[in-house]
């Protein structure tokens, strides 16, 4: 049985590889990946005004790409202590197209910080009232705990035990609720503690006709008002140094970032996020997966192939020869299938490896900022590519044995695989867009996305930024259902039909 | 007038082409009866979007049959061997070609509108309860959305002609169309910088010929909706023209 699926395999290695068309198909395949991944589609502005326009985002004590963007009001804490504080008032405004207008995006932040210095990227510990978010406590960038949702006036205070920092707020300064302890591994012996505001920037989809275009985004910056401010511990120094660390760029609507301070009330700005660094609306630059949009065309290739490589013996008549030399009509659709299957895998991982080695370079060399994924990432787009490759091929060809005609078969899992993506990322509202790409083959795309999607930022995670709605396995999971459910139906009819 | 009357029987009786011209109808009118029923305003600042491209949207989906339509009338005699028969019918082969574009025009000009009036029923229908109005068919940009959407399903259908023609193979042709068609636009929405966006929106023959079926935001379009369709016709036309001439020039 094993032998013999062996030989079968073989004799359909010899129909793929000696048909000229077909081999023709699968270069264009490849080429059509590595093109697409190598064409400089896209320019920006990283590096390309002279030295000091680099985009060098600071890095995080977990060696993750942040933002780190905040007003602070801190002055150095040798050892343990706390620090207490009421935020009385918490507004904000954002930078439209028509200019200023007041409004609190849902993560604008105040509150109290311990961080290990005014160095961008550097640890921390924060305990926080947000927009719209509650109470949280957050750490070094990605940490994120949820405390009670409440809204301004709120006591918040933050203790450091050694490394261990807790947070916790009370609505009237006497009952407290511990909203956790965080270990902030970073945290030197004397470190900045104080007040801080920040603001992201706010991000809305206008509904546009197109997914892109109807994304709207812009500055933002947080005021709140802090009193009854209380110390314990070693305060070295007697007075508040306000301090500006990070935030938009030099020149934007909300430059003027300041605090004042009238007795026992400190009223402080602030604009920027301190969060992990997303691609997008509300990020910047692009991910590596937007090198890779020549899969579409390489598929559309690899379509042909698969559904050409069965209906083309039923147009021929040299299914019956096949089926006369191996009647076992099960095992000549599973060769097919390993055949095809394996030889649009290697396409797809050769041409996925060459456009991640060379084509992140060629978008760096245009001044665009990619945000770097880790070797596990990159591994995991290279197999996606070939896996999405391979599956597709098997779809079209259990289609074309199916349907038996190649016209039929090609241009149903084109429109199978492709119009659901096409139409996510253009016309459809976020809630469809979704939908669809829960259900249709398409799922299967999110095995190429390298962004990671936070709770804690506000981004527009929709599809045409690259944030599919399923994981990556569960995404492929579904291509994997659709093409084995093909293959089974098509088993079954090649067994029952005449040839 | 012969190679006419002697395609349109091929065509008419022909099992396939019934099924594929209701799934023309059908095809386009569910999907734009899906997207009208379920269309939102997902802005709080009023719907950007354009009700006649939403009610007409199954246009994007009857279009895959359309362009296997236009592929199968020439590719699959090849698939047969009945393009010998056809050719020593009727030796002048520029005769043919004409002969299977006018059939193919009128089908798929009768069943493109019954599609495309289908979905502007369904919208007219369906549209007004989830926020939107949707003009009048007696309102010219109406008229020219819906028309135009006629149009271009008909364009789309020589434009499958004209590549199997080219390549004589229909599979490839209806890949080659369909890539042209749906991926294009992918490929465009990952580009970023600015001037190379706009020129790729501007000749790719979905996304400019689908210009025909805007009613608002006009002055926003990257081509004017008559321009737009006339880029579909430049890419259907060339296909033919390049078909033709391979059609003349090469054995069968």
């Amino acid at each position: 049985m094993i032998a013999e699926f062996g030989r079968q395999v073989r004799a359909e290695w010899t129909k793929l590889r000696t048909v000229p068309g077909w081999v023709f198909a699968l270069l264009v395949a490849a080429v059509a990946v590595i093109g697409l991944g190598l064409a400089p589609g896209m320019s920006g502005s990283c590096g390309t005004r002279g030295p000091g326009s680099e985009c060098k985002p600071p890095i995080g004590p977990g060696g993750e790409m942040v933002s780190d963007g905040l007003y602070l009001v801190a002055q150095p804490l040798a050892g343990d202590g706390s620090i207490t504080v009421r935020v009385a008032t918490l507004t904000g405004a954002i930078a439209g197209e028509h200019g200023k207008r007041p409004g609190l995006v849902p993560w604008a932040k105040a509150g109290l910080i311990m961080k290990a210095s005014t160095t961008p990227g550097s640890a921390y510990a924060a305990v926080m009232l947000t927009g719209s978010h509650g109470v949280r406590m957050q750490s070094d960038f990605t940490g994120d705990i949820a405390g009670p949702s409440d809204s301004p006036p709120r006591w918040l205070r933050l203790t450091r035990n050694g490394d261990r920092v807790t947070g916790a707020s009370s609505a009237d300064g006497t009952t407290w609720i511990t909203i956790g302890t965080v270990r902030v591994a970073g945290l030197p012996s004397t470190a900045q503690a104080g007040l801080f505001v920040a603001s992201p920037d706010y991000t809305a989809t206008a509904g546009g006709p197109f997914g892109l275009s109807g994304v709207e985004s812009g500055p933002a910056q947080a005021t709140a008002t802090f009193d009854h401010l209380a110390r314990q511990g070693q305060w070295t120094a007697s007075e508040w140094t306000g301090t500006r660390i990070g935030g938009p760029g030099n020149g934007g609507p909300f430059e003027h970032q300041d605090y004042q301070r009238s007795g026992d009330t400190f009223t402080v700005s602030g604009s920027g996020d301190i969060a992990p660094l997303v691609t997008g609306a509300a990020g910047l630059g692009v991910s590596i997966t937007q090198t890779l949009v020549g899969t579409f065309l390489g598929l559309v290739a690899i379509v042909v192939v698969g559904a050409l490589f069965v209906t083309g013996e039923y147009r021929r008549g040299l299914i019956r020869t096949t089926i006369a030399a191996r009647p076992r009509r099960g095992l000549v659709l599973a060769a097919k299938a390993t055949v095809v299957g394996a030889v649009s895998f290697v396409v797809g991982v050769v041409a996925s490896a060459v456009v991640l080695a060379f084509g992140v370079g060629v978008l760096r060399s245009h001044g665009v900022y990619v945000l770097p994924a880790g070797t596990g990432i990159e591994l995991r787009l290279v197999v996606g590519t070939g896996l999405l490759l391979a599956l597709s091929a098997i779809l079209a060809l259990a289609v074309g044995a199916i349907l038996r005609r190649s016209s039929a078969a090609v241009a149903g899992v084109i429109v199978l695989v492709t119009l659901p993506y096409l139409l996510a990322v253009s016309v459809l509202p976020l809630g469809a867009a979704q939908w669809v790409l829960r259900f249709s083959p398409a799922a299967a795309f999110a095995i190429q996305q390298s962004a990671t999607q936070w709770a804690q930022v506000d981004n527009v995670y929709a599809p045409a930024e690259g944030y599919f709605p399923l994981p990556p396995a569960a995404g492929l999971g579904v291509l994997v259902a659709w093409t084995a459910g093909a293959l089974a139906l098509a088993t079954v009819l090649l067994r029952r039909r005449d040839a | 007038m012969n190679a006419l009357r002697s395609e349109w029987t091929k065509l008419s009786t022909s099992p396939g082409t019934i099924w594929m011209l209701l799934g023309i109808v059908a095809l386009t009118a569910g999907l734009s009866a899906a997207s009208a029923a379920t269309a939102g305003c997902p802005a709080v600042d009023g719907c950007a979007v354009d009700p006649a491209r939403t009610g007409l949207i199954g246009v994007q989906l009857g279009q895959a049959v359309v362009v296997v339509l236009g592929a199968l009338l020439l590719g699959g005699e090849y698939g047969t061997g009945m393009i010998a028969v056809s050719l020593a019918a009727t030796p002048r082969r520029t005769s043919l070609l004409l002969a299977k574009a006018a059939n193919l025009t009128a089908l798929v000009a009768v069943s493109g509108a019954l599609g495309v009036l289908g979905s502007y029923w369904f919208s007219r229908l369906l549209l007004p309860g989830r926020g939107y109005h949707l003009g009048a068919l007696t309102e010219p940009m109406m008229l020219r959305a819906v028309g135009g959407s006629v149009l271009y399903l008909v364009l789309v259908s020589l434009l499958g002609l004209g590549l199997a023609a080219t390549v004589r193979e229909p599979a490839a042709a209806i890949g080659i169309a369909l890539g042209l068609l749906y991926v294009f636009p992918i490929v465009t929405s990952v580009v970023s910088a600015k001037h190379w966006k706009r020129h790729l929106e501007q000749i790719q023959p979905m996304g400019a010929g689908l210009n025909i079926q805007a009613t608002v935001n006009l002055h926003g379009l990257v081509l004017s909706p008559w321009a737009g369709l006339g880029v579909l016709a430049a890419w259907a036309f060339g296909a033919l023209i390049v078909g033709w001439l391979l059609l003349i020039g090469r054995d069968a």
